[in-house]
């Protein structure tokens, strides 16, 4: 088990390789589909992103409203491939780390090699688990989104498994190899 | 003629919505450990504990077991001879609206595909109507996941391509999906009627128990096959590799036109979720 604590440096992601038990502490980052789009047209037209991602951690989710008493409310990770448009050019200016569930795209996992950055693995829908470790919760940007607003999470031993390094290694296919006892599939062609 | 109120069926909708998100049937815990005991992959059984702790943690406190508290679909069986007193449908939009806000559940519904903002309270939800005999109004409730909808098929298929054309496509279906749709997932498959009657057909398998199995004999079977072929994928808990891909796979069938043969794959998250009542 290997402890991390954002903000991620190139030198803590040397260490990690796919298949790692990884706790995170740490302020992290939610955004979604439309938080993703307007974070790229802030990009393409050179102002400044609402926070900086420099050695920073984006969180793929879009909670459920907290009850009262409570910090957050449900928050399991969301379905990673559809803000693969929008990875790349988050990761050239710096962002270190995706936590997500589900496969990613060529390109994203061509940026991650490049840039040093690496996908981090969220059990999918194990979303009151998981709201457990989150111990702080405040909107930064977007409210207009609802649940797809960024929010500022501040997370204690988020418990994740290194999906993609930087190294080029992919878990869900090194996985999947592992346990296959059939030769059938549109993804082997 | 039997009457009910209107606003009986607003506060069953609204109870339901909540229900069907804070606490995961039976069926599924019990998938959940016995697929425990056969799982392969370490990781595959650790995730198992994870979901089990989850399903406890959501219904002991009263929270959604997943955050995607669904789009939320409503099945009715309304007997013929019910008069509801007020609009019935109307009724069921503001059940949706008051358990999505009582239940703090998310809102999950944009108004339009392109300009898509959000309604702010998870309506309109999406009504499938069957009028049956007798005075009754049975409503199922069924909230589903945008992950595992997005990862769901449907193929018009040529009669000579048979049922062994039927599963290789389910087979395709479920190893393009791979780990996006949150496996172990339950897939629901709808084969023959139209093109639209295929997807309403997978959808509602996804509605049966679990454990149980169509009463055709050789549906049942097929089921069964395809159960066993896909947990042979090796995608697993998570995808990340396993002997439990798939909890269950669920078969509606109906005749079909002597040109086609029509097959839809619904997919659902392990989060199979639905919840009904009668009255």
């Amino acid at each position: 088990m290997k402890h991390l604590t954002t903000p991620l440096t190139a030198e803590d992601l040397e260490v990690l390789r796919v298949g790692d038990r990884v706790l995170l502490s740490g302020a992290i980052y939610t955004a979604r589909d439309a938080a993703h789009a307007r974070l790229i047209d802030l990009l393409t037209e050179g102002r400044n992103l609402p926070f900086n991602i420099e050695g920073q951690v984006i969180y793929y989710a879009g909670p459920t409203p907290e009850k009262p008493g409570k910090v957050i409310g449900s928050a399991g990770p969301t379905t990673s491939y559809r803000m693969d448009p929008y990875t790349p050019l988050l990761i050239e200016k710096g962002l270190k780390a995706m936590i997500g569930k589900g496969l990613r795209s060529q390109e994203v996992k061509e940026a991650m090699r490049q840039y040093k950055a690496v996908y981090l693995g969220a059990v999918g829908g194990a979303a009151a688990l998981i709201s457990e470790r989150i111990q702080a919760a405040e909107l930064i940007a977007y409210e207009d989104l609802g649940a797809e607003a960024i929010r500022r999470l501040v997370v204690k031993d988020f418990p994740l498994i290194v999906v993609n390094d930087i190294y080029g290694g992919d878990l869900y296919e090194e996985g999947v190899r592992q346990y296959r006892k059939k030769a059938k599939s549109g993804r082997e062609e | 003629m039997r009457t009910i109120k209107a606003e009986i069926i607003t506060q069953e909708v609204a109870r339901l919505c909540q229900e069907a998100n804070f606490f995961l049937g039976k069926d599924v815990i019990d998938e959940f450990k016995a697929a425990l005991e056969r799982e392969e992959s370490e990781t595959g059984r650790e995730i198992l504990e994870q979901l089990i702790q989850n399903a406890n943690i959501a219904g002991e406190e009263q929270v959604p077991m997943c955050q995607d508290t669904g789009f939320t679909v409503v099945f009715l069986e309304l007997g013929q001879d019910l008069t509801v007193q007020g609009n019935l449908y109307s009724a069921i939009q503001e059940g949706v609206r008051l358990g999505y806000a009582e239940g703090y559940l998310r809102k999950s519904i944009v108004e339009h595909p392109f300009k898509r903002k959000n309604t702010g309270d998870n309506t309109p939800a999406i009504i499938h109507t069957e009028v049956v005999s007798g005075d009754r109004l049975k409503i199922i409730v069924a909230p589903k996941g945008g992950g595992s909808e997005n990862m769901s098929q449907i193929k018009m298929l040529k009669p000579a391509d048979g049922r062994q054309g039927v599963k290789d496509f389910v087979l395709q279906v479920v190893d393009e999906a791979g780990p996006n749709p949150c496996p172990p997932i339950v897939v629901g498959v709808g084969i023959g009627g139209t093109f639209e009657k295929a997807a309403y057909l997978a959808k509602k398998a996804l509605l049966r128990d679990l454990n149980s199995a169509h009463h055709e004999r050789e549906i049942a079977e097929l089921e069964q096959e395809l159960l066993f072929e896909i947990n042979q994928l090796g995608i697993g808990p998570a995808g990340l590799g396993g002997t439990t891909t798939a909890l269950g796979v669920n078969i509606e069938i109906f005749p079909c036109h002597i040109a086609s043969l029509p097959v839809a794959v619904n997919l659902n998250c392990h989060a199979a979720r639905h919840k009904e009542v009668i009255l």
